[in-house]
């Protein structure tokens, strides 16, 4: 099989697939409805995305292992996503930054992966990409408008911004996937997105009134299977199910 | 007797969105085409969105139909090039899809959509979000009432 097609897939799975799953966690919990409503609609997309791009990568491999397998039977060192998407949900400021962070990946990612030489990347990645417009948008608006808010919001979502500051940059941090991919015509060149993004991020975060911290330091490790603590507790939830009752179906 | 593909497209009707039960899989534009070669059969249907649970309850359906009126020598495949775009959605379905209430997209301008009920221009977006991840909600700042409008995607 063709190993480096395999992660290069799995990479961006695991990245929709945890963080539709933190998403998730807010079913129920929103601030208000429509924005409870607007957080697991973005979910559900993730997953969707996260199964497609799994249904892909089962067929890929020569191990039998299905969709299934590879969400709910893997452990947290085969995860491959960015370390930014396991961190807690934290309040609903610290959420919407973080979604920010990702959707201004996500979304120039999705443009660019649809010129992939791979079929079937290129397919997935047209069907995502209108998906993630959407994404961005919601988030960029909730980002300006709790930045520029009331001294209670701003604080918050300036809190978020310090602490999350030092994963942003990971995920245009290329990995030895990232690479491989680019170099062989189906991966998208991570430092095409790179400044566009950058540039979007501070042009929002500027407009936010929000201050960049200065660090320069970057987490990093997701993609090679390094993960925070968090990431444990999250397979715990998302695979008990499995794991307890195996091959259990709907 | 003969199998066409005019025939299965008229049992097909039937399949609706089990979301908005008014509007047929055609419509929809979710059943992209009927393929018959050989006496076997292939229904090509796309999902609306990736993430759309619909699609297993669709994919049930069309085998529950099929199966109703004895035709047995038929698969399933889901297809995601091209991709499904609002454009898909015939004028018919559209004509439906108002009349059950929700605003039909709108491609030319999505900031101007028009209430399904009173036919107002004056509407305003709640949330970007509504209760599938098709639609978004808006209100009516005429008649008040709130409503739901199928995203251009
Ligand atoms: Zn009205």
């Amino acid at each position: 099989m063709n190993q480096n097609l395999f992660n290069y897939t799995l990479q961006q799975a695991d990245n929709c697939l945890i963080l539709g799953q933190r998403l998730g966690e807010w079913c129920g919990h929103g601030p208000v409805l429509e924005q409870d409503i607007a957080m697991t609609n973005i979910a559900l997309d993730l997953i969707g995305q996260a199964r497609m791009l799994y249904q892909y990568a089962a067929e890929i491999q020569d191990e039998k292992r299905s969709e299934d397998d590879l969400a709910y039977l893997r452990d947290a060192w085969d995860f491959k996503n960015v370390l930014l998407v396991e961190q807690p949900n934290g309040d609903f400021a610290k959420t919407i930054l973080r979604q920010f962070l990702f959707d201004s990946f996500n979304c120039p990612f999705y443009e660019k992966l649809k010129e992939s030489s791979d079929e079937r990347l290129a397919a997935i990645a047209a069907k995502s990409h209108k998906e993630t417009l959407y994404h961005l948008k919601w988030s960029g608006d909730w980002v300006l408008r709790l930045g520029d808010g009331t001294e209670e919001s701003h604080n918050r979502i300036q809190n978020a911004l310090n602490e999350l500051w030092p994963y942003s940059e990971e995920i245009t941090t290329p990995s030895e996937a990232d690479i491989d991919a680019n170099k062989n015509g189906f991966g998208v060149n991570l430092n095409d997105i790179k400044s566009e993004r950058e540039t979007k991020i501070r042009e929002v975060l500027n407009e936010a009134t929000l201050t960049i911290p200065d660090s320069a330091y970057n987490h990093t490790g997701g993609k090679e299977g390094k993960h925070t603590e968090y990431l444990g507790y999250i397979l715990a939830d998302l695979q008990f199910l499995q794991r307890a009752y195996p091959g259990n179906e709907w | 007797m003969v199998i066409d593909q005019d025939h299965i497209k008229q049992l097909l009707e039937e399949v609706t969105d089990p979301e908005i039960p008014v509007i047929s899989i055609r419509d929809l534009g979710i059943l992209r085409d009927v393929r018959i070669e050989n006496d076997q059969i292939e229904i090509i249907i796309t999902p609306t969105y990736s993430g759309c649970p619909a699609m297993l309850e669709i994919e049930k359906n069309i085998n529950n139909t099929l199966k109703k009126n004895d035709i047995e020598n038929f698969k399933i495949t889901t297809v995601l090039s091209p991709p499904w775009t609002t454009d898909w959605m015939s004028e018919e379905g559209k004509q439906k899809l108002k009349e059950y209430g929700i605003a039909p997209p709108n491609p030319s301008n999505e900031e101007d959509i028009q209430c399904p009920n009173c036919g107002s221009h004056n509407t305003s977006l709640v949330s970007q979000f509504g209760s599938t991840a098709c639609k978004s909600l808006f209100k009516c700042n005429d008649c008040l009432e709130p409503f739901d409008y199928f995203k251009c995607h």
